[in-house]
């Protein structure tokens, strides 16, 4: 089974990354986008095709190590 | 005092460190390879140097601090022993769990590498014994991801328990503003664990030990220790 993990900052937190991204973007002429925020992704093959286990082990990589919950959020998506 | 110095691959800080402590000790450090699953018997400090642990990947420190050595890094830290990181060893702190918050980019989007002077919060902490309160050292500063933050209650919790070590000032000791290299909250450029003997500061006070290269304000961090 595959799955994908979005890890993105918290609201209220931050993001000179996507500041800058955002200042680039108008830079180059591109309108109507009000505002960037940067996160990361990450594309996973599951040993399981259990949905219920897949997900259990996706949510302990997020909480052990993918995501610093200070900081970020993380959203999980079984493909 | 016998200190061991941990290695992982990408520290590159490690000479300066171990220079500091032998300076001071008259004994070199020992050395500890990340995979290690124990501390040397006798250990009173553990050192965390700087440089960029697993390239930086994923987060700043992330991955090292899910190193085998650090269970018995967080182990020696609940026995009451001392623990030092410097720099990127901050960052694997925080990211560890031993020190709160988290460091960000440094707000302007710049790797900042330069002098940087700093004001001693408090002299009563087994890392500050030799300096006086309130007073104002230079030392190195050399980071991109320097920008400490945490919540609003744990920025809180840590003023109103003089958790605060160093902030970033100006040689005349004056606060922030144009002084903070990275948008640190409250311009903390370290912070102590509850018992004060967990110490994770973004500077390099180890570059600083040698009148040759610019200076010795950094010496005195590495003489509380070793006096403690």
């Amino acid at each position: 089974m595959k799955a994908r993990v979005i890890v993105t900052l918290k609201d209220g937190i931050l993001d000179p990354q996507g500041k800058a991204i955002e200042g680039a973007l108008k830079a180059l002429g591109i309108d109507g986008i009000d505002s960037v925020r940067q996160g990361k992704i990450f594309e996973m093959e599951l040993a399981t095709d259990d949905r219920t286990a897949a997900s259990g082990v996706l949510r302990g990589a997020c909480e052990k190590l993918l995501a610093n919950q200070v900081i970020e959020n993380f959203q999980v998506e079984l493909v | 005092m016998n200190a061991a110095i941990i290695l992982f691959p990408g520290s590159n800080r490690e000479g300066d460190a171990i220079r500091a402590i032998a300076q001071v000790t008259g004994k070199k450090p020992s050395h500890v390879w990340h995979g290690e699953p124990a501390l040397p018997v006798g250990t009173d400090l553990v050192l965390l140097p700087g440089g960029f642990s697993y390239g930086d990947y994923l987060r700043c420190g992330a991955i090292a601090a899910r190193a085998p050595v650090m269970d018995a890094v967080r182990a020696h830290a609940a026995r009451g022993g001392l623990v030092l990181g410097i720099c990127n060893g901050f960052q694997i702190l925080a990211e560890s769990g031993l020190l709160p918050g988290v460091l960000m980019r440094n707000a302007n989007l710049r790797f900042v590498c330069r002098m940087q002077h700093l004001t001693v919060e408090r002299n009563d902490t087994p890392f500050t014994s030799h300096y006086d309160k309130g007073q104002v050292i230079k030392v190195a500063i050399a980071h991109g991801e320097g920008n400490y933050e945490a919540d609003t209650e744990t920025i809180a919790r840590l003023e109103g328990e003089g958790r605060i070590a160093f902030r970033y000032s100006d040689a005349k000791g004056v606060i922030g503003g144009a002084a903070n290299p990275n948008g640190s909250t409250n311009d903390i450029a370290g912070i102590y664990s509850e018992n004060y003997r967990v110490l994770g500061l973004m500077p390099h006070p180890e570059n600083l030990v040698d009148p040759l290269v610019g200076g010795t304000d950094g010496r005195g961090l590495f003489e509380s220790v070793a006096g403690h």
